[in-house]
């Protein structure tokens, strides 16, 4: 899966979209996984929605999970729902477990992990 | 090579020309029959999986009147706990033809199909199907690349099943009026149901405020809400009509009328997903109760008792609208008047469920069956359901979107 969790410019998501029945994807996948049809890459929004969240409250076992230096903390994660009609597996950051809500507006970046999410402020811009 | 020790099969396959009419109109699955069940106790001992499995084949057999040398084919699995065909060590070298089977949460579901295809279509008269597994303590740790996903999924601490399960309750509250409370109320009935299980884990009551101040492990999900990895095996033996009427013993044979097992369509929403697609999920559990309903002419309507995947509380709440028990949000009324329970109007895992007993992951689909036909036989002691129930359903659900299910009558 060459490049499929890598950044483009702006670190938005890189997608994939099908050109006979609009199913955008990610990763960017060459074949649409609804038509079996040919699919293009394309950068998916920023910005999206909480479709569903819960707090991840116990480290996970390692491997596979690496904990940070200064330990495990409980940690949001959710699925963002964007525009384009996807739902994105991301972790949320800044994001207090009491204060996360379905339907929060949240911005979506991917970098050398899997996509993160960080609440959105009323202006679109990142907090 | 060896010689086998009998070859009677052959004679047998004529003989069962009888047994499965492809023009009878029902798919002829009236004719494959579970004449013999055996289950061991679940949860952890010193026992490994591979002596469990004997265990219950031996004790299936001797439940179906039937030695060894008379199964003509076999099906079996675990997800950790060895291949299955080895088992053929212990139980004899009689040279049966044994099939290792090994899908995720329904290996068991899987090996019960084969075992009642090969009756179907006359390649052996005796089948065997088992189940067993034994799981280190503490929730699974899936590696990303089986899964085909990047590594940062499991270093980041996302390639969590329990996880998954919180996140798909979570929206399913919002969009249908589930309360915690009533998540809360499917695991004290499982425990309640598991008191009266003597084979069962977890026999100890717990009442819903002891479950929902158990605490958080993904919300909206605590402790006491979750089933835990563990041990066990299960065994059927199942046979076409005609080995059926030669057996004695006092019970009605169970008619396995359906054994289904579906992968995921297009729109689920799976555990392990990096995305899924929007609109509302379709349900691959759905998809394999409507197909084993309409292979038997039989409803949701017409089921006097089922099992269905609890791997937590909410796969049960969930499960009981996609496989067509109800409408989507009436659970939360069901639930609380008491509907669920061994005396309600549809008593779902009576066993205890996985709540109760734990998830060796190649035997819980063979379980849940195992407590429906000891349900249908009216077997089940303590747990009995009233009213002579003539009717049951199993479903059981895993990653990475695969179900299968189950329609058994007497």
């Amino acid at each position: 899966m060459e490049g499929a969790l890598t950044a483009v410019p702006g670190r938005a998501l890189r997608g994939s979209r099908c050109s006979r029945c609009e199913v955008a994807v990610y990763p960017a996948d060459p074949a649409c996984p609804s038509c079996s049809g040919p699919s293009a890459p394309v950068s998916l929004s920023a910005t999206g929605t909480v479709w569903t969240w819960t707090v991840q409250r116990y480290a996970p076992k390692s491997p596979p999970y690496a904990a940070p230096e200064d330990g495990f903390r409980p940690f949001v994660v959710g699925y963002v729902e964007l525009p384009e009609g996807v739902r994105i597996l991301a972790v949320l950051h800044g994001v207090r477990p009491e204060d996360v809500r379905i339907g929060m507006p949240v911005t979506i970046t991917t970098g050398d992990g899997v996509p993160s999410a960080r609440l959105a402020d009323p202006a679109g811009v990142t907090t | 090579m060896r010689d086998v020790a009998d070859t009677s099969a052959v004679d047998d396959v004529d003989d069962a020309s009888d047994g499965y009419d492809p023009a009878a109109g029902d798919g002829g699955a009236a004719d494959v029959l579970v004449c013999g069940v055996g289950i061991t106790p679940f949860g952890r001992s010193q026992a490994t999986g591979m002596q469990l499995a004997v265990e219950a084949v031996n004790e299936a057999l001797a439940d179906a009147g039937l030695p060894w040398s008379r199964v003509r084919a076999a099906f079996g699995g675990s997800d950790a706990a060895g291949n299955a065909d080895t088992l053929v060590t212990r139980l004899g070298l009689t040279g049966v033809p044994f099939v290792n089977v090994r899908n995720g949460c329904a290996t068991g579901g899987s090996a019960l199909v084969s075992a009642v295809n090969a009756i179907r279509a006359g390649a052996a008269d005796v089948a065997l199907a088992v189940g067993f597994d034994k799981h280190p303590r503490g929730a699974f740790d899936p590696r990303p690349a089986d899964w085909g996903l990047d590594e940062a999924y499991g270093s980041e601490g996302l390639m969590v099943t329990t996880q998954f399960f919180a996140m798909k309750i979570q929206r399913y509250m919002y969009d249908h009026g589930i309360t915690p409370r009533t998540l809360a109320l499917v695991a004290e009935k499982a425990y309640a149901n598991g008191g009266r299980n003597p084979y069962a884990w977890r026999r100890e009551p717990l009442d819903a405020d002891e479950i929902l101040a158990s605490g958080m492990v993904n919300d909206p999900l605590t402790r006491y809400m979750f089933c835990s990895p563990g041990q066990g095996a299960v065994a059927l033996v199942l046979c076409n009509r005609e080995v059926a009427r030669g057996l004695g013993g006092g019970t009605a044979p169970v008619a396995l009328r359906a054994a289904v097992v579906r992968t995921r369509r297009f729109g689920s929403f799976e555990v392990f997903s990096p995305w899924a697609p929007g609109g509302t999920p379709t349900s691959v559990s759905t998809d394999a109760a409507r197909a084993a309903f309409e292979e038997t002419g039989i409803g949701p309507d017409d089921i006097d008792v089922c099992q269905l995947q609890d791997t937590e509380s909410g796969a049960e709440v969930m499960h009981m609208a996609e496989c067509g028990f109800c409408e989507h949000g009436e659970q939360e009324r069901l639930i609380a008047s008491g509907a669920t329970a061994i005396g309600g109007a549809l008593p779902v895992n009576t066993d205890g469920g996985c709540i109760a007993n734990g998830e060796p992951i190649g035997a819980s689909g063979l379980r849940q069956v195992h407590e429906i036909v000891q349900q249908l036989r009216g077997r089940a002691g303590e747990r009995q359901v009233p009213g002579d129930p003539r009717t049951g359903f199993t479903h059981v659900y895993g990653a990475p979107g695969v179900s299968a299910c189950t329609v058994l009558t007497r």
